[in-house]
């Protein structure tokens, strides 16, 4: 069968730029004109529509399952049970424990039971009502720290409710200081809330196999997980990039690949699904909502003398990202500052909540709301200025951070604070206020009576890329050849844009790289090796660092044809030149007929898993830092919160397109503050009560206020050009500056975020 | 049943429209205009805005039958031709599209206020945009963008 209309576009270079400057997006205009092809946009003629049966309970035994009336239905083609799961019926992550349909047991509120085909979406949805099943319906699991320890509580998976359990332990554990701080700290559930829904188009093909147009994350591990789903062989299950709406860790999990598959290969007809907004709630993973205890001592002066802290991560029904986030949120615990002597300990557990995985900033934005809560804490113990007590403790190169690891490339955390203080702060409020300017806006609550200013700060370490030892590589082809009398090259990786700008910066580099003004990109697809994940901020570094390695291996190539050596030779404006500035040779003219085409991959330096006792290893490649600070209006009457002004400073190694580094920072600074006073999913009982825009509320633009980002180039020898991942500190400290600004305006603990209206009213 | 509607200036026909289907959905899925987002179709994200009757509307909202003869723009009726129109091509040029996936209603949104406003404000751009969702690009830029089309529409 053929592609299907509207199928994912080859980018071509708008406006030359390359590493360092900011050319536009090559998919700019198609987004602008609306021909963008989306996963939801895709189109095949013949196709039929997908829908999913989701258990309405968060733990039940199912009892019978009947699809036979649901068949009968005019236009439904296939109706499909954890029976007709061709393959083995399990996948995961890092562990394969999630049921591709459930078989028995229900973990969790929206489980997929059931999948079909039909002729109209509406048709679908209607034939989904006939599907019989009868559940036994069970009590669910919802405490998090229960789950950790209560050995008495059913087992949901085989081994028990416990994922993953780490500890810290570095100097003295019990050392003790003068002065002490301690708080517990919870954080909410938090969803990605990408705009683009879930979507993709299985088209069946003639060798028996099927081609998948989709929106992910991640191509090659989608297609190993399905391909075992599907008792394929990996050649047989191709998957092509679609356009993503948005992902921030949310499509790294499965949602309708193996479905939509099972269903195009049974009904031999291409197959497409799209959730709606209401099914994306429950089809995708959220983020881990935790809660942390924690104690600092530090000596009178305001040098940290310990931390010690107990994390519990709800990671929900199944495994998913919960490993990492236990190890990210344990080896990022202090934050980036220097301890002598810590005893951390985190939880991840089962339970029968959402389940929880990737998302923007994973593992590190839990433990950061809770010692960025701490250390203002500690700075009101010691009466000092919180942007100092931080400046004191600050991380810098060399230092040793709490799994023993010595941080050696730059870390100027003293100075990003210092930075972000000394940005030009909101003019005092005038007496007569523009009421759509202060809290409650146009709704007219105050006109400024019972308003007060304050002002925090929030800073974060994140690790850049997979750690504890993960060989986290990627992936690049490039194609060198003579078009319309010009050379020209094409990138071609596996690696996912979600909208960060990646097609942007592989066409920059290309450039830079072979010196050549025209770059197009190939579609991402599963045809050329594995790039790794678009998460944990590693694109960038990696495939950006393959594309670089495939670039020079082109442009060996080119000089072993021309006969000379290597060394000292550059390709420059379409020309072949010698170190002395000579002209060698015209590219085009070398080359004529030949196109030259090489991979290659970039493997980032080797990490080690941390020892299960200590928690001792160097377990991170890069670490990323930010700095934000916060002004904030509260409405002490109403408990309504404003935020004035919202800045960030943020080391980058390198701007490799500096436009799109603002960018990211501006975004990801925005759900950060989602995060700080509005984003939650509600879940009562294992139950989600708000699955929709209208109750799920993320940020506008009225939320959203003036923004000064502070942009730090400090290269990391290890990094390609110097890089350090961009995406997702900016997210992590939001958070706690907001937090930390309502504290200094209204005076109160404020121990969980999202910070609602009846937290500072009390009532 | 049958709807027919003016969409960006043609007389399209749409045949077995099935009662329930949006006006989003025949445009997207029958017309083959995938411009108009689906992100919510619950009215909520304002990425399927479109021009009903010169006025702009959550496409999810409208039942189809409610278009019948009426006069509807999306996002690929903004341009002329090969021509960006100002607003498109300030989104482009000043970074503020990201995903893209809320572009197409944000556009037809910011297309409305300059219309309306030649010299918007910025509470005024945030007020006419507080409908329309972003998760990616914290507005700042699109801020950067509405100012920007507004000043180069003045001058056209
Ligand atoms: S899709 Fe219509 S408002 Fe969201
Ligand atoms: S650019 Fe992605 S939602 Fe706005």
């Amino acid at each position: 069968m053929s592609a299907p209309a509207r199928s994912p576009q080859e980018l071509h270079d708008t406006i030359a730029g390359g590493i360092g400057e900011s050319p536009l997006r090559p998919d700019g205009t198609l987004k602008v004109r609306g021909e963008f092809a989306y996963s939801s946009d895709l189109w095949h003629e013949d196709m039929l529509w997908g829908a999913t049966l989701r258990s309405p309970h968060p733990h039940a035994r199912i009892v019978r399952l009947d699809v036979s009336r649901a068949l009968a239905q005019p236009g439904v083609h296939a109706v499909l049970t954890h029976e007709d799961v061709p393959g083995e019926n399990v996948y995961g992550l890092k562990y394969q424990d999630t049921p591709a349909l459930a078989a028995d047991l229900v973990r969790y509120q929206g489980e997929p039971i059931a999948i079909l085909a039909a002729d109209h979406p509406e048709i679908a949805r209607q034939a989904l009502k006939e599907i019989v099943v009868e559940y036994d319906v069970l009590e669910p699991i919802t405490d998090p720290e229960r789950a950790a320890h209560d050995d008495t509580l059913p087992k949901l998976h085989p081994d028990g409710n416990l994922v993953r359990h780490q500890r810290i332990v570095k100097g003295d554990p019990a050392a003790t200081a003068d002065v002490v701080v301690s708080g517990v700290y919870e954080i909410g559930m938090q969803d990605q809330a990408f705009l683009g829904p879930e979507s993709g188009l299985a088209v069946p093909a003639e060798d028996g196999g099927v081609d998948l147009y989709l929106a992910t994350q991640w191509l090659h591990v989608d297609q190993r997980q399905t391909a075992k789903a599907l008792g394929l062989p990996l050649e047989k299950v191709r998957l092509t990039l679609s356009g993503v709406g948005g992902a921030f860790g949310g499509r790294e999990d499965l949602s309708m690949q193996i479905h939509s598959c099972m269903l195009a290969l049974r009904t031999g007809r291409p197959v497409k699904m799209s959730y709606n907004r209401l099914e994306s709630f429950f089809g995708h993973v959220h983020r881990h909502p935790a809660k942390m205890y924690y104690e600092h001592g530090a000596t009178r002066d305001g040098k940290l003398v310990y931390v010690r802290a107990k994390m519990y991560f709800d990671g929900g029904a199944y495994a998913s990202k919960t490993p990492v986030v236990v190890g990210n949120g344990t080896t990022l615990s202090v934050g980036p500052y220097n301890v002598l002597n810590a005893h951390i300990e985190g939880w991840g557990v089962y339970t029968n909540n959402p389940t929880c995985g990737a998302m923007r900033g994973l593992g590190a934005v839990q433990p950061t709301y809770a010692y960025e809560s701490q250390m203002d804490k500690l700075a009101s113990a010691l009466d000092m200025d919180p942007a100092e007590l931080r400046i004191l403790n600050a991380l810098s190169e060399g230092s040793t951070v709490v799994t023993g690891q010595v941080v050696d490339f730059p870390a100027p955390v003293a100075e990003l604070v210092q930075r972000v203080r000394d940005l030009p702060l909101p003019p005092e409020p005038a007496a007569e206020r523009d009421i759509r300017e202060l809290p409650g806006g146009a709704s007219n609550t105050t006109h400024g009576e019972g308003v007060v200013r304050g002002i925090g700060y929030g800073v974060t370490i994140k690790n850049i890329s997979y750690a504890e030892g993960l060989d986290d590589y990627s992936t690049a082809r490039v194609r060198l050849e003579v078009l319309g009398g010009e050379a020209v090259a094409m990138v071609h990786t596996a690696a996912a844009e979600v909208g960060q700008g990646l097609v942007t910066l592989q066409q920059q580099i290309a450039r830079t790289e072979l010196g050549l003004t025209r770059v197009s990109v190939h579609p991402a697809d599963t045809s050329v090796g594995d790039a790794g994940s678009s998460s944990a901020s590693r694109q960038t570094y990696v495939t950006g660092g393959a594309v670089r390695n495939a670039c020079r291996a082109v442009a060996d190539a080119v000089y072993a044809l021309l006969g000379v050596p290597a060394e000292g030779m550059s390709l420059t404006g379409g020309k072949v030149v010698a170190a002395d500035g000579e002209v060698v040779a015209d590219l085009a003219e070398l080359l004529g007929d030949t196109a030259i085409e090489e991979t290659r991959e970039f493997h980032h330096r080797q990490t080690y898993p941390l020892d299960p006792e200590t928690g001792q290893g160097d377990a991170h490649v890069q670490y990323g830092f930010s700095a934000h600070r916060a002004v904030v209006d509260v409405d002490l009457d109403l408990g309504l919160v404003k935020v004035v002004q919202l800045d960030c400073a943020q080391d980058v190694g390198k701007a490799m397109n500096p436009d799109a580094v603002v960018a990211q920072i501006q975004g990801g600074s925005a759900q950060g503050l989602g995060l700080a006073v509005m984003e939650e999913i509600l879940v009562k009982d294992g139950k989600v009560r708000n699955p929709s825009f209208t109750d799920y509320l993320i940020p506008t633009i009225l939320d959203m206020p003036p923004m000064r980002v502070d942009v730090l180039e400090r290269p990391d020898p290890h990094a390609p050009y110097g890089v350090r991942g961009v995406g997702e500190p900016p997210t992590i400290s939001a958070t706690p500056a907001i937090a930390n600004a309502i504290r200094a305006a209204t005076g109160l603990e404020l121990p969980r975020v999202p910070i609602r209206p009846e937290h500072i009213t009390g009532v | 049943m049958r709807v027919n509607v003016t969409v960006n200036g043609e007389h399209r026909r749409a045949d077995n429209v099935w009662e329930g289907e949006s006006l989003l959905y025949v445009l997207r899925e029958r017309l083959g205009l995938p411009g108009s987002k689906n992100a919510c179709e619950q009215g909520e994200c304002g990425s399927c805005t479109v021009y009903l009757d010169g006025v702009p509307a959550c496409a999810c909202l409208v039942a189809a039958g409610q278009a019948e003869g009426r006069d509807v723009v999306t996002v690929e009726g903004l341009a002329e031709g090969d021509d960006l129109d100002p607003v498109q091509e300030s989104f482009v040029e000043r970074g503020a599209v990201q995903c893209g996936f809320c572009t197409p209603g944000l556009l037809v949104a910011a297309h409305d206020l300059i219309e309306r406003v030649p010299d918007p404000s910025d509470v005024e751009i945030r007020e006419a945009l507080a409908g329309n969702l972003c998760r990616c690009t914290g507005y700042e830029k699109i801020l950067d963008a509405v100012r920007d089309a507004a000043a180069k529409k003045a001058v056209r």
